[in-house]
């Protein structure tokens, strides 16, 4: 023979069961999903450091120019090779873009032949002021921040274009 | 709760294709003794405990690099800067402790009421390996933040493998041990803690559970009564008892922090190796051995206890008696209970204030920090003599060479009583001016700035080193700040030989403002 529960008890014990059960996995589920979407306590973010000297550079030529910067990657803080495409325009104007795609991130390069970046991966162009000129570049090219202090060309954080529809 | 029909049929369908709401039924209304109760709710909690370890245990894998070059730094990481991370590892850290605790009272319940009495041994059986798993989940745990805690409890545990009989090498072999603890014991305890032991524990589970139900929840002796149903009623019980220890565990995950000590260091002759409180009773017991006698604290005595604790349903075979006839059995608690605690409670009494636990969770040192003695006692020269006026913010541009500079200093109508050591100090910080000095110049506190002064004036870099700046004849000095307090600074400042013994520290009878600030500069250079 089986012992029946009263139904009124019956509600109270389900009611209490599903209500600490969702508490207890909420207490659990919530943590967990803060702890890995939200980003990392921000630290000191990156300094200038110097790419190159203005005497590199050509008129109407990009460079690219290699320079050491400090990243911070998780718990290492990283010193690594990185790159961007600088271009001295017609009035002493400096720019210096990201080396990535805007695209899909590929590493694209200066076409001497038609005066345009090409990006290899999905044929995106770019011309020499950042624009995009074709392909599937959702925006044009990235750029430093940066500033020349005599003849050296010192480069800060990257400044996000914003996207032209 | 009627179900309305739709959904109804939904469940049904996947129920003809799965048998998953029948086997859910199967199991919620499994049939239990009436006599069942409060005090069966230890098993559940054990096995809710073991969920929470699994789910923050994966989500710490997130962010953790198991290999000694990184894992000491991840783990800062995951407590420092990531939001929510310091509650993550919090509930892992202490959720292991409640883990044993709890695993502990269930066994303890059953052994008292005799609940492993035939046809449950294998039942019993199957808990026993479960406890030992238990314990090899701390054991090879406590390994993975990499500070001097881990790295000391592993080397010892080791070793202890190693002293075993016959086996003992080969033991040590496995742990990747012969060769003292480094990356292979480190990668095998790891792979241990994440794959073998998690996939043992689920194993061991499953079977302990299927055990219980095969053979029933264990009733009361002399219960005869109607039998009831798992479900409500012990669910709510089992859910009720669950949350309370829930509970205790988030708040004690929010409130206490998990600790980290230093950075493992194989030559840090200071730090007193201690393994966690629920190995405290072994580390006791091995001291009461010595000698050739050693391996049967290390070895043979604990491993005869676990036999015994296998055998428990072997060698009583009586019939099943009230809980409270059972004098025997509480009297063999009660005797282990006293001598657990009696060992814990010894080697506590050995145990000095841990003052490095958290050691690791101070935040990083800040740049003025990191310089060396004179350099911020340079500082303080340039404060005193009024500089800024001039050079507000430490700008200088046109000396190049030390001699140039101290020249210039000579003249300058602000500098006075600088003595001729002092002004090469000051002038060799703005020949260098590296980015720490240059941050130290402006926001170095005076106090540790006085208590550089006074560090330099008394020539404390003839025998000492602060960041890595001086000469090791005595202690290093970084760090100081866990080993001793102010007091004991102050102590040992007026009286050397008093606290240390046989040092060759001549006695410092400072003013009481150069006491206060060494002591403020000694308790602000980086652990």
């Amino acid at each position: 023979m089986i012992q029946q529960t009263n139904p009124n008890r019956r509600t109270f014990y389900l009611t209490v069961i599903y209500g600490l059960g969702g508490l207890m996995s909420a207490a659990l589920a919530i943590p967990g999903a803060v702890y890995l979407l939200f980003p990392p306590r921000v630290k000191k973010s990156g300094d200038w450091v110097e790419a190159g000297d203005v005497s590199q550079l050509k008129d109407q030529e990009p460079s690219e120019l290699v320079f050491k910067r400090t990243r911070l990657d998780g718990w290492r803080t990283l010193t690594e090779k990185t790159s961007a495409w600088v271009v001295k325009g017609g009035g002493q104007q400096i720019t210096a873009f990201a080396p990535q795609c805007t695209h899909l991130g590929c590493a694209y390069h200066w076409d001497a032949g038609n005066k345009d970046f090409l990006c290899p991966c999905h044929t995106s162009v770019f011309s020499m002021d950042g624009k995009v000129v074709s392909g599937p570049a959702p925006r044009p090219l990235d750029e430093y921040e940066v500033k020349v202090q005599g003849t050296k060309i010192l480069i800060g954080s990257i400044k996000k274009a914003p996207i032209v529809s | 709760m009627p179900i309305p029909p739709k959904v109804r049929s939904i469940v049904d369908w996947i129920d003809h294709r799965t048998g998953l709401e029948t086997a859910i039924r199967d199991f919620l209304y499994e049939e239990i003794p009436e006599s069942s109760g409060w005090h069966q709710v230890f098993g559940s909690i054990a096995l809710f405990s073991f969920m929470v370890q699994a789910f923050t245990g994966i989500l710490l894998a997130f962010n953790y690099a198991p290999t000694p070059g990184d894992a000491y730094n991840s783990v800062r990481y995951i407590t420092l800067d990531l939001t929510g991370g310091a509650l993550v590892r919090g509930l892992h850290h202490w959720g292991a402790s409640l883990m044993i605790i709890v695993v502990v009272i269930h066994m303890t319940q059953v052994f008292i009421s005799g609940g492993y009495k035939k046809p449950r041994e294998a039942t019993w059986l199957a808990g026993c390996v479960l406890l030992l798993t238990t314990f090899a989940f701390g054991l090879t745990g406590y390994l993975l933040p990499w500070d001097n805690r881990a790295y000391w409890g592993t080397v010892v545990t080791t070793q202890i493998a190693a002293s075993a009989p016959v086996l003992g090498q080969y033991m040590q072999r496995l742990m990747g041990g012969s060769d003292g603890v480094g990356v292979v014991t480190f990668t095998r305890f790891y792979a241990m803690h994440v794959m073998i032991l998690p996939l043992s524990m689920i194993a061991l589970i499953g079977i302990h559970v299927y055990l219980v139900r095969k053979h029933g929840v264990a009733p009361v002796a002399g219960d005869v009564g109607p039998k009831k149903r798992f479900f409500p009623e012990q669910v709510f019980k089992d859910t009720l008892a669950i949350f309370a220890v829930f509970t205790v565990l988030f708040v004690l995950a929010l409130v206490a922090r998990a600790p980290l000590g230093r950075l493992a260091d194989p030559t840090d002759t200071s730090y007193i190796p201690r393994p966690e409180w629920y190995f405290l009773f072994l580390f006791q017991t091995l001291k009461l051995f010595e000698g050739p006698l050693e391996v049967v604290g290390a070895v043979i005595l604990p491993n005869l206890a676990i036999l015994a604790l296998f055998l428990v349903p072997f060698i009583d075979r009586g019939r099943a008696i009230k809980t409270a006839q059972r004098t025997v059995a509480i009297g063999v608690v009660v005797l282990a209970g006293l001598a657990w605690a009696g060992l814990t409670a010894a080697a506590i009494r050995s145990t000095p204030a841990a003052m490095e636990d958290t050691a690791g969770l101070e935040p990083d040192a800040e740049p003025w920090q990191l310089v060396a003695p004179s350099e911020l006692a340079a500082v303080g020269y340039f404060r005193m003599q009024n500089c800024g006026k001039c050079h507000a913010g430490g700008k200088v541009t046109t000396h190049k060479t030390s001699e140039e500079l101290i020249a210039h200093f000579k003249q300058a109508t602000t500098v006075t009583q600088l003595s001729d050591s002092q002004l090469k100090a000051l002038a060799n910080v703005f020949i260098k001016m590296n980015p720490n000095a240059a941050a130290a110049l402006l926001s170095a506190p005076q106090p540790a700035v006085d208590g550089a002064m006074v560090y330099e004036k008394s020539h404390c870099g003839i025998c000492h080193q602060v960041n890595g700046v001086g000469v090791k004849l005595g202690p290093e000095l970084n760090g100081v700040a866990l080993r001793r307090n102010r007091d004991w600074l102050i102590q040992h400042f007026l009286d050397p030989q008093r606290l240390s013994p046989g040092s060759t520290m001549p006695r410092y009878r400072f003013s009481p403002k150069d006491m206060e600030a060494i002591v403020a500069y000694l308790h602000k250079v980086p652990n």
